[in-house]
């Protein structure tokens, strides 16, 4: 890992976007890094496109601005893609990671020339097979943990257990799907550039 | 043993007070500060606390049950934002000429209108010469440890002033980062128990609080309230002596990061100041002698020494962030430049309005100051704006 990753998230209202910064956050933390976790709030509406933040360092961090030249881009909604400009200012030797079933050949024209690595996932079939329902940001978590190499798999999975028993210590039964949802994403994300 | 945590400002400021445990919280919510009396509110109902939690219908009332709680002799605090700030006015200023040590968490967002919840410095502002203390703080970390420091200097008998600690909306309040947290009983040990000389409770001294005081004897009573924000100075420096030396970690009344050489000086509160550290060490890289001056206590105002710290510089820019609506400098500008007209220092010093409603302060922003600092040849309008989208 570098000294400094920047990592921009693109969601939709209620999709999640800000819990899954704050919980790579979270996961950054327990191995010992400096971080920061934090929305962009704006008019906040479910549906509406919101962008949440991740610094990830080796040294304290000082700077309170947003992020413009991330290294890497997680979109949690690929209709966005064609609603927010999500490679803007995105590093080449860096990566986009998004939630869709689509082809390098259909993605491609909407991300701008973009030349880094391009990563997918169905985190819907993967929410659905593992939580009957649809999270998107837990799969994209793991995806965006495995692109960046912040940590180990198996460190990321017992941290996250620990960090899910706390969440949700008064719905445990949510627990189990949540952690198959991580490892499915962790197997089924696929680089396609 | 300090313990490694992560937390946004508001949970730190909330942890801070769970950890002060005061007699009495009232507050109202109102975004950016929401999270600080909910959080709080959780450690009442779990029973970390035993706090009278007192959810009030409006700011008007939080401060007044806090009025009313600090004169009858307890320990109280609150938390608002912005217009939760405007609608206490009233109240602001009786619990400071009532000589009440109240603490307040200010959670800083531009007053309306038009309606923005986002960060700029409008509130506390407003509020800048209504007899309270108050402590600016760059991170959750500063924000956390000034909440542990402020009820020291709030109810030392020489001071006897309410106090706000303020902090960035949205920036520091709702963005997790890494910060040191102290055990519970060394914030119980430092901070003490709240022992008022006078209050209301006191079945052996009578008194009365807040009765009319017409002209025999206001200009008095507000001179001695001059004289207790003037003793705060010395106040909070020995409270900051005895927190580094629990801590290590120094607080002063402003903080200089390569200030001492500098040529080209920022003079700026709250978040941005980390931003100003980056962009201060690139320039550094490339051989400017750029220099930050982070104001940490801005009411007292330690003008003297600020001013004095500026003497031979090259150029100095104050940041203010709010709108500049008086058709002269923003506040931090007037009090930096009136001092130093006071010590006979003179600096070409200019005015920045930045960061207003919460506009992204990025160091592409702080790089234009300091090269506007390194060619100030027109003087002719100090008073200027930062990352303006419009052509003028």
């Amino acid at each position: 890992m570098k000294d400094l990753i920047e990592i921009r998230w693109h969601g939709r209202g209620g999709q999640g976007a800000k819990t899954a910064s704050l919980l790579l956050a979270d996961a950054a933390f327990n191995t010992g890094k400096y971080i920061q976790g934090f929305p962009e709030y704006g008019p906040e509406r479910m549906g509406a496109p919101i962008t949440a933040y991740n610094r990830i360092s080796t040294m304290p961090i000082r700077v309170h601005s947003n992020i413009y030249e991330p290294d890497y881009v997680v979109v949690i909604d690929d209709t966005l893609l064609t609603a927010v400009d999500v490679t803007s200012g995105l590093k080449e030797d860096g990566a986009i990671v998004i939630n869709t079933t689509k082809t390098i050949e259909e993605i491609a024209p909407l991300l701008n020339d973009y030349k880094g690595s391009v990563y997918t996932i169905d985190a819907r079939k993967v929410s659905e097979e593992a939580l009957g329902k649809y999270f998107p940001n837990t799969p994209m978590l793991a995806a965006i943990v495995k692109v960046t190499e912040i940590m180990p798999e198996e460190d990321f999975l017992r941290d996250m257990e620990g960090s899910f028993k706390h969440k949700f210590a008064k719905k445990p039964e949510v627990i189990e799907g949540n952690m198959k949802a991580l490892s499915l994403a962790l197997e089924q994300i696929k680089k396609i550039q | 043993m300090s313990i490694r945590e992560r937390l946004s400002g508001n949970e730190a400021t909330a942890y801070a007070m769970k950890q002060i445990n005061p007699d009495v919280v009232a507050a109202f919510p109102i975004t950016p500060s929401t999270e600080v009396p909910q959080y709080f509110s959780s450690y009442v109902d779990n029973g970390q606390v035993d706090t009278e939690f007192v959810a009030v219908e409006s700011e008007h009332s939080a401060m007044s049950a806090c009025i009313g709680a600090e004169a009858a002799g307890a320990r109280a605090m609150t938390a608002t934002s912005a217009n939760g700030l405007e609608y206490m006015w009233e109240m602001i200023q009786i619990a400071s000429s009532s000589r009440l040590p109240i603490v307040m968490a200010l959670v800083d967002r531009a007053i309306s209108g038009p309606l923005n919840i986002h960060c700029d410095h409008s509130d506390a502002m407003a509020v800048r010469d209504s007899g309270w203390v108050m402590l600016f703080s760059e991170t959750n970390q500063e924000a956390y440890d000034n909440m542990l420091m402020a009820h020291r200097i709030a109810e030392h008998k020489d001071v006897m002033l309410p106090l706000m600690v303020c902090q960035d909306g949205f920036i520091t309040s709702h963005a997790i980062e890494n910060i040191e947290l102290l055990e519970d009983n060394k914030v119980k040990e430092f901070v003490g128990t709240y022992k008022p000389e006078h209050y209301l409770l006191n079945r052996e001294e009578p008194i009365a609080v807040g009765p009319m005081d017409l002209q025999p004897y206001l200009t008095e009573h507000k001179r001695q309230q001059t004289e207790a924000m003037n003793n705060a100075k010395r106040v909070i420096a020995e409270v900051a002596q005895d927190f580094e030396k629990m801590t290590g970690r120094k607080y002063d009344f402003f903080e200089g990061y390569h200030l001492e050489d500098a040529e080209y000086v920022v003079i700026c509160m709250n978040s941005t100041a980390g931003t100003v550290k980056n962009v201060v060490d690139s320039l550094r890289a490339n051989g400017v002698k750029a220099g930050l001056l982070k104001v940490r206590v801005f009411r007292p105002f330690p003008g003297e020494l600020i001013a004095k710290a500026l003497e031979g510089k090259k150029s100095v820019a104050v940041l203010d962030r709010v709108p500049l609506l008086n058709a002269t400098g923003g506040p931090l500008y007037e009090d930096v430049t009136s001092a130093m007209f006071v010590e006979g220092i003179h600096v070409p010093t200019v005015n920045y309005s930045y960061g207003v409603g919460g506009r992204d302060v990025t160091e592409e922003q702080i790089n234009q100051v300091y090269e506007d600092l390194q060619n100030l040849n027109d003087m002719s309008n100090p008073y200027r704006f930062l990352g303006l989208k419009e052509r003028r």
